[in-house]
């Protein structure tokens, strides 16, 4: 019983351990970005970013507060879907809301911003 | 009445902004939680003619402020005008909502608590329950005041969002502390932005700032008497409409469906967020960021 509360417990530890896009499950990240490479919607992306989330993550994504700076690699080389998991759920136990009231674009729009404004994509 | 309205377009002009709203609803809540931090103010406001009564508008000014992720709080001020009669202020009410899943799933469940402090001339309409009718809101003023409102209410919210869709469907159960059986009701409610992606531009009238809604509430009796018997219900379309500034305003004309229900019904709102107000008052006050 003891050895399974440890298991349990380190489970446990681990999945908060992880960052939230990690967290993101394998369907998930597998989704592509409907609007990748579209400038039209990068810029509509950063109207929304501007909105919804520079007041936590700051104009340029340098990060407040507890909320993370944007303009990181894994963030910018994070698979498109992640981000998007990231954005509908949330990461409620550390402050972030679930922006799932935003329509599907809108969030795809927001990711498209971040990932092609906040940092620089890998050279393929 | 219209104060409230007045102090929220000011601070408009003076506050940054966040995008405000939870919709176009008046009733029925979403799933949606307020922003950790940020400060909400609303004016929900009504007007009808009950059978029997005099025009009246009721106005419930809202504080709504995000806690943690997962908890949301609020601050009612409620009031009401009556033509012919007194203009009074007719109680207060706290209400708390928790979000009891960390993820999104196909169906949230939120929990509702609320007290409220409230005297029988509140004609605010924020929920219809038990066999609340018309016949309650054309009561004189003077007379309806004396009775006290000390209640608990719980609310079952549960919302999901499905291509751009709003669903919500609420289910109410209140209680007097002193005595009274525990009242029942619901509240459902649809919307969906008129456009699901954003323009590139800020614009006034672009199609994504406008919210369309249709909700249905009314009561459903008490435990010993549930059911839809001489119970109230309204069928209200809804309009959101928000501002590149931030600031939401709604408008619903509501339609009573059943006998005892007020005919005619209008609902009007406007709501603005502050974002961050700890740390913009911190930094008002000299603090460092």
């Amino acid at each position: 019983m003891k050895r399974f509360m440890l298991f349990a417990l380190l489970s446990l530890g681990g999945v908060f351990a992880q960052s939230p896009l990690q967290q993101a499950p394998e369907s998930w990240r597998a989704k592509s970005n409907p609007f990748a490479g579209d400038a039209q919607a990068q810029r509509a992306g950063a109207k929304l970013y501007a909105r919804e989330c520079s007041e936590c993550h700051g104009q340029n994504g340098q990060g407040i507060g507890k909320a993370p700076p944007l303009q990181r690699a894994d963030v910018s080389h994070a698979p498109p879907g992640a981000l998007f998991w990231v954005l509908d759920n949330g990461v409620l136990w550390h402050g972030m809301p679930s922006f799932a009231h935003l329509p599907a674009p809108e969030r795809w729009q927001i990711v498209t911003f971040v990932q092609t404004s906040m940092g620089r994509k890998k050279p393929d | 009445m219209q104060i409230s309205c007045v102090c929220i377009a000011v601070m408009a002009s003076f506050l940054p902004c966040a995008w405000a709203g939870e919709g176009p609803f008046f009733v029925t809540y979403t799933h949606q939680m307020e922003e950790p931090g940020n400060l909400e103010f609303s004016s929900k406001d009504v007007t009808g003619e009950p059978d029997g009564g005099n025009r009246f508008l009721g106005s419930a000014l809202e504080f709504e402020y995000g806690v943690l992720g997962w908890w949301t709080t609020e601050v009612y001020l409620d009031g009401q005008a009556t033509f012919g009669e007194t203009t009074l202020f007719s109680g207060y009410r706290w209400e708390n909502r928790f979000r009891v899943l960390p993820h999104e799933h196909w169906i949230n469940p939120v929990l509702y608590v609320e007290f409220e402090n409230i005297n029988g001339a509140d004609k605010t309409l924020l929920e219809v329950v038990n066999h609340d009718s018309q016949y309650d809101l054309a009561a004189p003023g003077a007379e309806a005041r004396q009775e006290k409102q000390r209640e608990i209410e719980t609310k079952l919210i549960l919302g999901s969002y499905v291509k751009g869709w709003t669903i919500a469907e609420n289910f109410i159960a209140e209680k007097n502390v002193a005595h009274a059986p525990f009242e029942f009701g619901y509240a459902v409610g649809v919307s969906r932005p008129l456009a699901l992606e954003a323009r590139p531009e800020n614009c006034t009238f672009c199609p994504e700032n406008f919210q369309l809604g249709l909700e249905m509430y009314g009561g459903l009796g008490t435990h010993d008497n549930f059911g839809l018997a001489g119970t109230a219900h309204y069928v209200a379309p809804t309009l959101a409409w928000t501002l590149p500034s931030g600031t939401m305003f709604t408008i619903s004309p509501g339609f009573g469906v059943t006998g005892v229900s007020a005919p005619f019904l209008v609902r009007f709102g406007v709501s603005y967020e502050v974002a961050q107000i700890g740390r913009k008052l911190k930094n008002f006050f000299g603090g460092r960021q």
